[in-house]
């Protein structure tokens, strides 16, 4: 006696959780029956393996179903072939298009291009996610990257728009978007100690401040790409470091105002132009896209890691930036205030961020 | 010319995409009614066009717009080759063809194709003008409403139930035409579907026809159903009730019928058929006197079958109508009570035996000359005696006369002449109060046909050329081969007639009719309850009356309907009676088995609970004659095996009553199934079922006996454990106060298992043994010990879990509002080595037991929850496949309250009863106040009668209200109504307005229950009946998912196609609904599949409870609104 058909078609279609996460994770219908089984499920029910198994495939058939309408969510909140209450469409949703930690710290600032997708192999090696899994994450990634690419408007709003995600994820995946697009390299061994979380505070940092849509809400690709012009002017930056007397100056400044406050001031103080170096030279490489692209990887070099080396505690390191940055409107001879601001604004924001261990 | 039907075809979205190149689509719509046709612009490239098309007007004929569905065909424009059609949607009208239901259909509906299944959505709205048409002799039935609820649909009431309508059309099956070789599979498919919807447009236009000449306006249990014989043609039939029905909302259209006290209730004698050309009346007097013996009541004994041979000479061959007959009768009339007779008679009446100047080509008469009709009686299972029906010669005479005249007289004269009164059946399983005075028990029957051409060649010769879609109108002059299977389904039906006349009663209730066909063969079955009804409900003359009846002035309350209605001293067959444990007055049976749902006053104690009985009995494959003759030879056993499976499993649960029973047997190449589905409950008026005994055959092996004695304790616990599940615990009554008929405490009964094909040995048994120890299983081979094995078998529903196959679980009458309706299929394969019975037997069982369990594990987060209307299909699609069909709702319940008293049961039942009519209660009222004089008035029903003062007024204001409630809910408190109850645009814009076909709107909820009701809510309006069928097909089986994946999807498709049509016809459920047919055909070579399925329901709109509690707060503001003058209000 072999089964050939099983299926069960609810008028309200039943959507199991746990199933759902199995299915997501990329298990195969007998490992999630396995699974299932470890869980304890037979015991709490008084079932057989045979009826986990059919009700295993039955969801992981109503799961495939449903995949195609979740790669457009909104068509799944017209569709009427399944009947699903609010909720759990919300809920369906938001688990399809959520990702792994591991995964998208392999992937970020990538292009999510064929080229990639080949490597998904070897990050399936090497975070144990399985392959199935990472290629939905992907396929998920390139998916919004592609509809949200030349869009106008808000980049995390025309997420949500799209794909209906709740405020948290829609802000992740803006986040991915622009790494992506702006290829930035997260990849590095320094920059490991790094999670997903600190980068995508810096993207939301730079997205906010550092792109067109900081100055113009109504182009294309506004929140995506750089504000080439910006990245121009910062160029005029480098006299901060070059002018001797104003390195001099704005060094006098910062030591004064922080003088008795920081536990490590005699290192700030050793350090101060390397530091000052390091930042200002930062902004001026900005024009080229290489640079951008390595833009963390300088910012640890530079900053994090010569801060971490003297021991620099957090709270200090937000002492010297604040006064960092706030120093350089005294300093007459310089004129470029507003875009140091709009440099310097952010990239407190992200070195603080990215300053632990 | 009194019709205008308007289309307007609004926009489409999520359309597939039909051009590669630009991944875009230039679609348009064709909009076809009858012949004529209209078409849309085309939108350019786009996947959701917004055509908003001007509005198509057809005129037509009421008759038509009964017929024809609105069939609506999108395609994509292709310059240099032909359209690509991308799908169609078929839209019945019917719905807006009476002045109640709807009154336009509005909304987004899924575009179907058969090849590709939902592709992208519709948005279309549909009006129709009608004109009045007093022409008496019109042919379309405009206005007469159809229910498929099997009682009377809430917020109606009933003046008179009239009875029994039936109708059945034929035509060639578009799939067996010569054109299907050449044509498209999506054609041909196409075909079929627009037919038979055709066809069900004429049935339902013909039955309505009927009811308007019963003067009825409405059919209530209104089943249609699918015959595909293949090569032989398409039988579409239906039967149902005709009614007289009021809608509740209207106090002044209240008539002194129902206001009549049931003092009233005296007999009106009945007689049986006002048309005197009808003999069957005939037969009703001396039919007390015969000595036909029933088999005896208390042996669960014996079957006694009663096969009859007979041959069942069409009218038509009424050239000669003594044509050549072998009866055979093997047994004598004074047979001793149920040893197992089985008869067979052939008639053979072969071809050659046709007067030579009736060549086959010729004659209309040609039907294939062999018939072979099994009757099975089954009349006494009511009486737990398994089933009776030998009947005397003389009996079978007569019965064959009567209906043998019955025949010839539908034969000689139109189809309508005779037939309105001659079956007092009523399709209904539930009734009003006090409608439902005796149950006598189930009556079935059973004829083995041999499908034959259904237009034969002389037939064909005349009207050749028209024979495609062209519907067939069987009244013509030589049409009259569609008078065959009507032929036999009236030899079936007065089989049935006097089977419930056997049992003392003049009418059957909870009726129905069903096929089962494989290739040329064909069981034809109905089965119903023999009843006593109230006549105060029917019309005069129209049910007869059973003259010893005795009809009490003041019937108890719960216990009426359990006493016997047959004559103690004289009765048909010897039957266990007892003094009715609750009123203690009348007599009756130790067992009852009903095919209706449980009376809602009926006292039962304890829960119910599913009882199955499952069979397979091999059969070797054979041709034409001779296996119908198998199937014949086979069936008579089938039902016995049956009955004892139920009757132990009804034992070993402790109870002593089965409802809504239905047996179904399905007949395939190689095997016979049966599977019985019933409710078994405790009811407190019947005695307390006795034990069952095991007893070996062979007493003097010591280890057996021990291993007998293993099993009994086995059998004992489960009992004991079963009763304490159950929570039955009848309260102890000594036996002085019952009185002396009851011979002892324990019934002592016994049971010999027949082995199946030792019919030699079965007549020795001694049957005479009503006092005898308990109810005995005997084991004498392994056979036997198998069975009882199964028994054991059968596993409990887990904790938390009930199920039922009734409307509702005896005994849980707390429901919450969350249901879940859903289907199971599940087909297997069996190993075809060396198959036995019992091997086959256990598979099926364990298909069953399997599908239940996974049915349990599905639906657990429900829990404390139960499975209602259970209702399990068979099929045998092919060779070594069996297919389950599982259609259920699951209901979540209130545990704290679960226990409930039966007292309160039955006031809680009644306030049920009160509450869902709250419309208007003095119905209700009334009979709770004659048939239950004690009872006190329950107190809740004050504020639904206030609440109804105003509610019946204006039902559509419950939508507005609603709507309103809605919208300063939300805030948006400028919004303007315009108030326009009669108008049915207003109404069309409520509906809108309460779902937008915006964008950004997400679907609404449309509920779906087999039930015909909805917990926690009121239904406020019936909208129309929902009938669709469709076919699905692929050629890419392995890329859609496998059989599994194919059927899935199918399903989920037909759900959202009834979703959407309820949708916009403004409903937000389908009560009612049934999964009427399943055909899955694969064929994994090929990579093929095709899959044919029928559903219907009633569309409704219901409100919860809880809003409407809302809506009456605010009734003062609310109700001024719609008396001033009708403008524009704004709130």
């Amino acid at each position: 006696m072999t089964s050939e058909l099983d299926i069960f078609v609810g008028n309200t279609t039943l959507i199991d959780e746990d199933v759902y996460r199995l299915w997501l994770d990329g298990y195969s219908v007998s490992d999630a029956v396995s699974l299932r089984v470890r869980s304890g499920i037979l015991e709490q029910t008084g079932a057989t393996a045979a009826v986990l198994q059919s009700d295993t495939m039955d969801h992981y058939r109503t799961f495939h179903m449903l995949e195609r309408l979740l790669h457009a969510p909104p068509k799944l909140l017209h569709q009427l072939i399944f009947q699903i209450p609010p909720s759990r469409q919300a809920l369906l949703i938001e688990r399809y298009y959520a990702f792994d930690e591991a995964f998208v710290r392999e992937v970020l600032g990538k292009k999510l291009s064929k080229g990639t997708k080949k490597d998904l192999d070897d990050i399936s090696t090497k975070t144990g996610i399985t392959l199935k899994s990472c290629r939905r994450q992907f396929d998920n990634f390139k998916r919004v990257f592609k509809v949200v690419e030349e869009m106008r408007g808000s980049l995390v709003d025309n997420i949500q728009q799209h794909f209906l995600l709740s405020d948290r994820l829609a802000r992740d995946y803006a986040a991915i978007v622009f790494f992506a697009n702006n290829r930035f390299e997260t990849g590095k061994k320094k920059l490991q100690y790094l999670s997903f979380g600190d980068f995508a505070f810096c993207a939301e940092l730079m997205i906010q401040n550092w792109t067109l849509g900081a100055v113009d809400s109504q182009v294309a690709d506004m929140d995506v790409d750089l504000d080439k012009e910006f990245l121009q002017d910062l160029k005029e930056l480098k006299m901060l470091v070059a002018d001797k007397d104003l390195l001099d100056l704005h060094k006098s400044l910062v030591c004064t105002a922080l003088r008795g406050k920081l536990g490590v001031f005699s290192e700030m103080e050793a350090n101060f132009k390397n530091l000052s170096r390091g930042l200002v030279n930062v902004a001026a490489k900005l024009t080229h896209n290489k640079d951008v692209r390595d833009l963390f990887v300088d910012l640890v070099e530079k900053f994090v890691e010569p801060c971490r080396s003297d021991h620099w505690p957090l709270n200090d390191v937000r002492l010297f930036l604040n006064q960092y940055s706030a120093s350089v409107h005294s300093l007459d001879g310089f004129r470029h205030q507003a875009l140091w601001d709009r440099y310097m604004g952010t990239l407190r924001g992200c070195l603080l961020r990215l300053y632990h261990d | 010319m009194p019709g205008k039907l308007k289309v307007k075809i609004v926009a489409g979205r999520h359309l597939p995409v039909m051009d590669r190149a630009s991944d875009l689509t230039d679609a348009f719509v064709e909009v076809k009614f009858g012949n004529t046709t209209f078409k849309t612009d085309v939108y350019l490239k786009s996947l959701n066009p917004q055509w908003n098309s001007e509005w198509f007007k057809f005129e037509v004929d009421d008759e038509d717009l009964q017929d024809e569905p609105l069939q609506i065909t999108v395609l994509d424009h292709d310059t240099y080759s032909a359209n690509d059609a991308i799908g169609k949607v078929y839209i019945d009208i019917d719905p807006l063809l009476y002045s109640e239901a709807a009154t336009v259909i509005s909304g987004w509906f899924p575009i179907y194709d058969t090849i590709h299944g939902i592709r992208g959505e519709i948005n279309v709205v549909v009006k129709v003008d009608l004109f009045n048409d007093l022409n008496r002799f019109r042919q379309s039935s405009c206005g007469v409403k159809f229910f498929c609820t099997t009682s009377i649909p809430k917020c109606y009431r009933a003046v008179i139930i009239h009875g029994f309508v039936e109708e059945l059309v034929v035509n060639e099956d578009p799939e067996y035409q010569w054109i299907d070789r050449i044509r498209t599979p999506r054609a041909s498919n196409e075909a079929r579907q627009r037919l038979i919807s055709l066809m069900s447009g004429e049935l339902q236009r013909k039955i309505g026809l009927k009811v308007l000449e019963m003067r009825g306006n409405a059919v209530v249990g209104y089943l249609q159903c699918f015959d595909l014989e293949g090569e032989s043609g398409l039988v579409v039939r239906a039967i149902g009730t005709a009614c007289t029905l009021d809608k509740l909302s209207s106090p002044a259209a209240f008539l002194p019928a129902c206001n009549s006290p049931s003092k009233e209730m005296k007999e009106i004698p009945f007689n049986e058929d006002p048309n005197p050309n009808t003999h069957s009346s005939g037969p009703s007097t001396p039919l007390k006197n015969q000595t036909y013996s029933f088999s005896p009541s208390k042996s669960y004994s014996r079957q006694s079958s009663s096969s009859d041979t007979d041959l069942s000479l069409t009218p038509k061959t009424a050239p000669y109508p003594q044509g050549p007959r072998i009866y055979l009768c093997p047994s004598s009339p004074s047979l001793s009570c149920g040893s197992l007779h089985l008869k067979k008679s052939c008639l053979l009446l072969s071809e050659s035996s046709l007067p030579p100047h009736h060549s086959s080509l010729v004659s209309p008469v040609l039907r294939k000359s062999v018939s072979f009709s099994e009757e099975l009686f089954l009349a006494a299972s009511g009486m737990g005696s398994g089933s009776a029906g030998k009947e005397g010669g003389p009996f079978k005479a007569l019965l064959r006369q009567q209906t043998q005249s019955a025949l010839e007289q539908r034969g000689g004269s139109p189809h309508r002449f005779c037939r309105r009164r001659e079956f007092p059946f009523f399709t209904l399983t539930a009734f009003p109060p006090g409608f439902l005075v005796h149950v006598g028990g189930v009556v079935s029957a059973r004829s083995v046909k041999l499908l034959d051409r259904i237009h034969n060649p002389a037939f064909v010769g005349i009207m050749g050329n028209t024979r495609s879609y062209k519907l067939l109108d069987w009244n013509s002059f030589n049409s009259d081969e569609p008078e065959t299977r009507d032929a036999w389904w009236a030899e079936i039906r007065q089989e049935i007639k006097s089977h419930a006349k056997a049992l003392g009663c003049h009418a059957v209730v909870g009726y129905s009719e069903s096929t089962s066909i494989c290739e040329e063969v064909c069981i034809l079955s109905a089965s119903g309850t023999a009843a006593v009804l109230n006549p105060r409900f029917l019309q005069d003359g129209t049910v007869e009356g059973c003259l010893e009846q005795r009809l009490e002035e003041n019937l108890p309350v719960g216990c009426g309907f359990c006493h016997i209605p047959y004559d103690e001293l004289n009765m048909p067959f010897p039957a266990h009676l007892t003094y009715c444990y609750n009123c203690r007055k009348q007599k009756v049976p130790d067992v009852l088995f009903t095919t209706v749902d449980l009376p809602t006053d009926a006292t039962v104690i304890g829960k119910g609970c599913l009882i199955q009985a499952r069979l397979c009995r091999l059969k070797k494959k054979a041709q034409a004659e001779a296996n119908a003759t198998a199937i014949s030879n086979l069936l008579p056993f089938m039902e016995y095996e049956v009955h004892t499976q139920l009757m132990n499993k009804l034992k070993l649960k402790g109870m002593n009553a089965l409802f809504g029973l239905r047996i179904q047997i399905t007949v395939g190449e190689n095997m016979l199934m049966g599977l019985a589905s019933a409710t078994g409950v405790y009811l407190a008026a019947l005695p307390t079922p006795g034990g069952i005994q095991i007893a070996g055959k062979t007493p003097n092996d010591g280890s057996y006996e021990q291993h007998i004695s293993h099993m009994q304790k086995k059998i004992n616990d489960t009992i004991a454990k079963n009763k304490e599940l159950y929570e039955i615990n009848p309260p102890e009554i000594s036996e002085e106060i019952i009185g002396s008929p009851i011979p002892e405490p324990r019934q002592r009964s016994r049971l010999l298992r027949s082995q199946s094909e030792s019919s030699d040995e079965v007549t020795e048994l001694d049957l005479s043994h009503g006092k005898k120890d308990a109810f005995v299983l005997e084991i004498d081979d392994t056979d036997a010990m198998e069975d009882v094995h199964s028994l054991l078998t059968d596993v409990p529903p887990p904790s938390g879990f009930y199920s039922c196959n009734t409307e509702i679980m005896p005994g849980i009458n707390n429901w919450t509002s969350e249901i879940q309706m859903f289907t199971s299929v599940r087909v297997i394969r069996l190993s075809s080595l060396n198959l036995t019975n019992q091997a086959l037997n256990k598979n099926f069982n364990d298909l069953c037991e399997n599908l239940l369990k996974s049915l349990y594990f599905k639906l657990r987060s429900m829990i404390p929850c139960c499975l209602c209307h259970v209702n399990f299909t068979v099929s045998l699609p092919e060779d070594e496949l069996i297919q389950v069909t599982v259609t259920a709702v699951a209901i979540t319940f209130d545990k704290n309250q679960a226990l409930q008293t039966t007292k309160t049961h039955v006031e809680k039942s009644l306030q049920r009863a009160s509450t869902d009519n709250e419309e208007l209660l003095q119905f209700p009222l009334e009979l709770c106040s004659d048939s239950l004089p004690s009872h006190p008035f329950p107190p809740a029903k004050a504020t639904s009668v206030d609440y109804s003062s105003f509610a019946d007024r204006c039902s559509s204001w419950i939508e507005l209200i609603k709507l309103k409630a809605q919208t300063i809910r939300r805030g948006s408190i400028k919004t303007t109504v315009t108030v326009e109850k009669a108008s049915p645009m207003g109404e069309g814009n409520f509906r809108n307005r309460s779902a937008p076909p915006c964008a950004n709107s997400t679907v609404g909820v449309v509920k779906m229950t087999p039930l015909s009701f909805i917990p926690g809510a009121k239904i406020t309006k019936y909208l129309g009946i929902i009938n669709m069928f469709f076919i699905r097909e692929t050629t890419s089986l392995r890329e859609e998912g496998g059989v599994s994946g194919f059927l899935h999807a199918f399903i989920a498709e037909v759900f959202a196609m009834v979703r959407a049509h309820v949708a916009a016809l403004g409903g937000n459920a389908v009560v009612s609904y049934i999964m009427k047919q399943c055909v899955f055909m694969e064929n994994p070579n090929k990579n093929q599949a095709q899959c044919l399925i029928n559903v219907s329901g009633d569309a409704v709109v219901f409100v919860r409870e809880s809003e409407l509690e809302v809506v009456s707060t605010q009734q003062p503001t609310a109700n001024c609104q719609p008396s001033c003058t009708g403008g524009e209000v704004t709130t």
